[in-house]
């Protein structure tokens, strides 16, 4: 590699095996995909202000209204606000991985000498990151006003570790709602379509057990109550039961066909 | 890397979306260093071939192989030695001009210094640089459309594939990128690039290609081309009706078209000057005034006239208005 010219006028420098460029790419999109965070307003905004707007809303509005057994309300209050809230920003992935199709960028993608799933890696892991920003600010909001978490530091990490792996299997999820999505406007209805459900029929911010009885068995039994229920247990002592094992479950198993069939969806996208 | 052959071989290459078959089989080769321009109206398919070229899309049958390697089979090796410009900006708006390349630059697997240095040269050398570290998205049509082509060049592919490059341009900016693609060639480059238009073909191709109908229906060196409707012919404007008619009779046994409302009448120039020469003596001996005079070289209008037997922008426009054309899937 002495002379430069000479390098680029050919092909790629083979110095790197195949996993090691699918890493290296994977590191450029996911800086790509975080750039789109930190130089859109109204992403920034959406990370910083609706978590704390959710939390004084819901800590206010309805904190004296609901009864949530033993625990004060506050406390109650914000395993469910990081659950939901990183069910919201996986949607960014949908938006990401639409636009990124439905504008001429990814014929460029696809052009280029790389795994061009790296793209997906990129939005996907971008959301990690906007997801631990927004969840330390609603994190340091609560406890402003009044969350008293109990959760010893293993249990912090457990914490952090089921609410990284429920965002990541989510913006996996996402990722094939944008590769299904006729347009980047349909993304948006879809996705509150999918995720409303799933956050609001849960035990975000009611116990389920005052639910009408199949919407209480829908809730009871769908991951976003138990990921909740989980995180809820660890941060302030709730039953833990065995809520901790299924969020991981569920977490791993939506990974392990999401991921596969996100990734089969965007080779296929356009090639025929 | 050993070069084989062509820089681009196609044979056969087909391909039907559902019952549209859009590509029936279009042959033809590009030798190294040369600069091929695919023309034809909106839906001929155009896009189609250059993305099967891209790799970005499979071809039903046939073949197809850049700097010998199967487009299909050897999808990787390709792609490391084509850069593509799509029809549609491909650029990250959010990210600066800078950006783009340097992110472009990364994906090609060129060095950080390299990658560096590369995107400078770029952005000065498309008149970026003052815009470089804006976003994209701040940029007008003519600097979106350079930064997605030096996107395209940031590891000096051997290979180009533009897809209308000036569609949608104004005209100081087409002229800019038609420099651009000028010198391109000039460094050793082999491009194939679409175009809608004719003057653009002629401008800027060694050799044109004619899609109509999914066949290649004509292709040559843009005088080949020319020649197939004929030679130069000489256009007389007179000062009368009469003056006209007097000349008219003059040359009778010639093809001639006549314009009676304009006071014109154009001839084939068959003779060269000594035809012009001639033709100005006689009107003088019968007190013909002409007014003005002008040599009229067959353009590839006449060619696509000829060729298909409609007008290439007519039909588009008529075409545009009945039905908006469909974004790609
Ligand atoms: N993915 C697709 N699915 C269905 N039809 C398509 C698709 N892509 C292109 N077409 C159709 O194929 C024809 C040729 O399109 P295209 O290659 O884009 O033409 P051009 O680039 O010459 O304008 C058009 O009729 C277009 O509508
Ligand atoms: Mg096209």
């Amino acid at each position: 590699m002495a002379d430069t010219a000479e390098l680029t006028r050919n092909v790629k420098p083979e110095t790197k095996s195949k996993f090691g460029w699918f890493v290296s790419d994977s590191l450029v999109l996911i800086e790509r995909s975080i750039k789109h965070i930190t130089k859109n307003p109204d992403q920034l905004l959406s990370v910083a202000f609706q978590p704390i707007m959710f939390m004084l809303l819901f800590r206010y509005v309805f904190g004296g209204a609901i009864a949530t057994g033993g625990t004060s309300y506050v406390n109650y209050l914000v395993a469910g606000i990081l659950v939901q809230t990183a069910a919201f920003g996986s949607t960014y992935t949908a938006i990401g991985v639409s636009t990124d199709l439905h504008r001429g960028i990814i014929d460029r993608f696809k052009s280029l000498p790389m795994n061009s799933s790296a793209v997906l890696i990129g939005h996907t892991v971008a959301d990690l990151v906007r997801n631990t920003v927004s969840s330390i600010i609603m994190i340091l909001v609560g406890l402003a006003v009044g969350f008293r978490p109990t959760a010893t530091f293993v249990e912090w990490l457990m914490v952090i570790g089921i609410l990284l792996l429920f965002t990541f299997a989510f913006s996996w999820l996402s990722a094939i709602l944008g590769l299904f999505a006729k347009s980047i406007e349909a993304v948006q209805w879809i996705s509150f379509v999918f995720i409303f459900p799933l956050t609001f029929a849960s035990s975000a911010y009611v116990p389920t057990k005052d639910m009408p009885t199949p919407l209480r068995i829908f809730a009871e039994n769908q991951p976003v109550t138990q990921v909740i229920e989980a995180i809820r247990a660890l941060l302030v002592g709730t039953p833990m039961g065995h809520h901790a094992l299924y969020a991981v479950l569920w977490s791993l198993g939506i990974l392990i066909i999401s991921i596969p069939f996100a990734t089969y969806l965007f080779r296929r996208h356009s090639t025929r | 890397m050993t070069k084989r052959g062509n820089a681009i071989e196609i044979k056969d290459i087909r391909k039907s979306f559902g019952t549209l078959e859009v590509l029936k089989g279009i042959n033809f080769v590009i030798p190294r260093g040369s600069i091929v321009a695919l023309l034809g109206p909106n839906g001929a398919g155009k896009t189609t071939l250059i993305r099967i070229l891209s790799t970005l899309l499979t071809p039903d049958a046939g073949q197809a192989t850049i700097e010998g390697f199967d487009v299909v089979d050897e999808a990787d090796n390709v792609r490391g030695v084509i850069g593509l410009t799509g029809q549609y900006a491909a650029i990250d708006e959010y990210l600066s001009g800078r950006e783009n390349l340097e992110m472009m630059g990364h994906l090609y697997h060129l060095s950080k210094p390299d990658t560096k240095k590369r995107a400078a040269e770029l952005l000065e050398k498309f008149d970026l640089a003052d815009a470089a570290n804006r976003p994209a998205k701040t940029y007008s049509g003519g600097m979106s459309r350079r930064l997605d082509l030096a996107s395209s060049l940031i590891a000096s592919p051997p290979i180009l594939f533009f897809d209308e490059p000036t569609t949608g341009l104004d005209p100081r900016s087409r002229l800019m990128m038609w420099e651009i693609i000028d010198n391109l060639t000039k460094e050793g480059a082999t491009i194939l690039l679409t175009t809608q238009y004719l003057d653009e073909a002629d401008q800027l191709a060694d050799r044109i290609a004619v899609l109509d109908g999914g066949m290649i229906i004509a292709e040559g060196t843009p005088n080949q081309l020319k020649a197939k409707v004929g030679n130069e012919r000489i256009e007389f404007e007179f000062d009368s009706l009469e003056c006209l008619k007097k000349a008219e009779k003059i040359i009778s046994n010639d093809s001639i078209l006549v314009n009676e409302e304009k006071y014109t009448l154009s001839v084939a120039n068959d003779k060269g000057v000594k035809k012009l020469k001639s033709l100005l003596e006689e009107f003088e001996k019968s007190n013909i005034t002409v007014v003005t005079l002008s040599l009229h070289k067959p353009t590839l209008d006449d060619v696509f006239l000829k060729l298909t037997g409609h007008q290439a922008t007519a039909e588009e426009l008529a075409e545009e208005e009945k039905e908006p054309k469909k974004g790609k899937k």
